[in-house]
């Protein structure tokens, strides 16, 4: 990884990081409505002043932020796991079962991601559970698809040959040869899911389908900001600010790989 | 032959697609948790509004029978009733449609026009401070969230300078903030692929033959390694007809734009579930007959692409 992108994605890191940090130490209450402090500006109690409900918007920022990060990490790994078990298994057994997942990938491949999640979140109904499921739904395809293009490449290779040979079961044979082999486009793969994801929640969220309010997640933050671009604008610039910098850390962090890895990646 | 062989071949294989895609539409209705009735007219209902809204959804006769009702009325083009104003879906996604389409054509004509000359610049001095420059955009393009982009728009042009209207489509220039706004990450995917298409084209073979024979430099990247670049970057394109329309559902709310996208929003929060179905359906329409156009194109312009 070059200087420059180690340099690049610290910096972009370091605001986030800086806003938990910050938050932590205060230790004041994201929830807590203080009706004298409504929309106050930046001041030694209120580092970024208060919402419109005079909560305190850097607590709220921080627990937006861990409720992004959560969802991002829980849905890329539930997805990881289904997709990359379904896509080996899929390219291993062949066939109808092959054809079926295939279908259904196309299925899913055939809407726009964002709203495909919107219709499923809007139809499951509101909250952070019915979020991650829709998230999930959607996210899942492209690990299969990618686990089963990489397993039909390696599934006739001299190795896994010498591994059946020698009586090792399929289940081993997937985790323990097949796996480490296309870890890499999996792990790049991974990395513009989590920056998708952390989109999608709070793009979910800004649409009302995903978190509800009280709780603080960066979508809703943006949402209640614009509405008051005119009397506090700062109030829409931080949590899509904080959202920004680090899926661009994290897109930064999937080129990086990609191009060390030297990976393909459309 | 072989071309038009392969075109027919590719639509065909578009139909189990379709039908998949209805039948994932139709099932949206039935991830309502519990009883859809009681969502949309609450648990206190009289009984007779109940059934009345049992019959207006069939939701009394079997499920397969359901599906084949759905069906019947897609292809008939009766795509079900608003719940809310009990007009017919089709007719109001039709009166929003044309400011999609503006909204959209708009957004991938500024997105071309950014993308092939960032693209050229990336690719022309790679490595230098124009190639840095042309990725950075690109980066920031792709990482920045839409439903941010566009209030930080209508922050600095709106409120602070007063150059451009908030919102809404009544006002000249009305257009300006939505279409930069949708256009922006189109342009930074597309100027990347236009990048490394052309430093791939740029690496073949035929390109260093070229240089020996003395064709200018200006020659050697607008033509020969150009058309090379454009297959990836026309699929590319094609495939952007129909993922602007799911950017379009969070740039039009944003906006207040009254297209397909901000309807189906608008369904969504009055649990018109008929109208969200019939948005959801007709942009993957969209969506499926834009990726089946990029494969075309594919076929088009790449002849090693046809072998089916």
């Amino acid at each position: 990884m070059s200087r420059r992108v180690v340099v690049l994605v610290s910096l972009c890191f370091s605001v986030p990081l800086l806003v938990l940090l910050l938050a932590a130490w205060q230790g004041l209450d994201g929830y807590r409505i203080d009706l004298d402090a409504v929309l106050a500006s930046p001041n030694s109690q209120h580092f970024l002043g208060c919402d419109a409900l005079g909560r305190d918007v850097l607590a709220r920022l921080a627990e937006g932020l861990k409720l992004s990060l959560f969802v991002g990490v829980l849905v890329v790994s539930l997805g990881a796991l289904v997709g990359i078990s379904l896509g080996m298994l899929a390219a291993w057994l062949g066939g109808w079962v092959d054809a079926l997942l295939m279908r259904v990938a196309d299925v899913v491949l055939s809407f726009p991601g964002i709203l495909l999640a919107i219709a499923l979140a809007a139809m499951l109904g509101p909250g952070v559970d019915n979020l991650i499921l829709a998230l999930v739904l959607v996210g899942w395809v492209g690990f299969a698809r990618l686990s089963r293009v990489q397993t039909l490449s390696l599934k006739s290779s001299a190795f896994v040959d010498a591994a059946r040979a020698n009586g090792v079961g399929v289940v081993p044979i997937f985790y323990r040869h097949i796996l480490p082999n296309i870890a890499a486009p999996l792990l790049v793969e991974a990395s513009f899911g989590l920056a998708a994801v952390m989109i999608g929640e709070a793009g979910l969220s800004f649409l009302g389908v995903g978190v509800q309010p009280p709780e603080a997640s960066l979508g809703t933050m943006i949402r209640e900001g614009s509405s008051l671009m005119l009397v506090q604008p700062m109030l829409v610039v931080w949590p899509g600010l904080v959202l920004f910098l680090i899926v661009m850390a994290v897109n930064l962090l999937g080129d990086a790989w990609r191009d060390r890895l030297d990976v393909r990646h459309d | 032959m072989n071309l038009a062989r392969a075109i027919i071949w590719r639509l065909l294989q578009a139909i189990p697609t379709l039908l998949g895609v209805v039948t994932l539409v139709f099932f949206l209705l039935h991830l309502v948790p519990g009883d859809p009735v009681d969502a949309l007219l609450g648990e206190t209902a009289l009984a007779a509004d109940r059934e009345a809204m049992r019959q207006a959804l069939h939701l009394n006769e079997p499920l397969q029978q359901q599906y084949i009702h759905y069906l019947q009325g897609l292809v008939s083009g009766d795509w079900g009733q608003s719940i809310v104003d009990h007009r017919d879906v089709w007719t109001k996604m039709m009166e929003r449609l044309p400011a999609t389409a503006s909204l959209a054509a708009v957004s991938l004509l500024l997105a071309v026009c950014l993308a092939l000359p960032l693209g050229y610049w990336g690719a022309r001095y790679a490595g230098k401070m124009q190639d840095t420059l042309a990725m950075s955009f690109s980066l920031l393009g792709v990482s920045i969230p839409n439903f941010w982009l566009g209030p930080m728009l209508m922050l600095l042009f709106s409120i602070g300078l007063a150059w451009l209207p908030v919102s809404g489509m009544e006002q000249a220039g009305s257009m300006v903030l939505p279409a930069v706004t949708l256009g922006t990450a189109l342009a930074a995917m597309l100027s990347r692929m236009a990048r490394s298409s052309w430093l791939e084209a740029m690496s073949m073979d035929a390109i260093r033959t070229a240089r020996a024979f003395g064709v200018s430099e200006r020659s050697i990247w607008w033509r020969h390694a150009a058309r090379v670049a454009a297959v990836p970057v026309m699929t590319m394109f094609a495939l952007q007809l129909g993922a602007v329309l799911g950017g379009a559902v969070i740039t039009e709310t944003v906006f207040d734009w009254p297209g397909l996208g901000m309807l189906t929003i608008e369904a969504i929060q009055r649990r018109d579930y008929p109208l969200v179905q019939g948005c959801v359906l007709l942009i993957a329409l969209f969506y499926v007959l834009a990726n089946v156009l990029a494969d075309v194109v594919g076929l088009l312009l790449d002849a090693r692409q046809r072998h089916v």
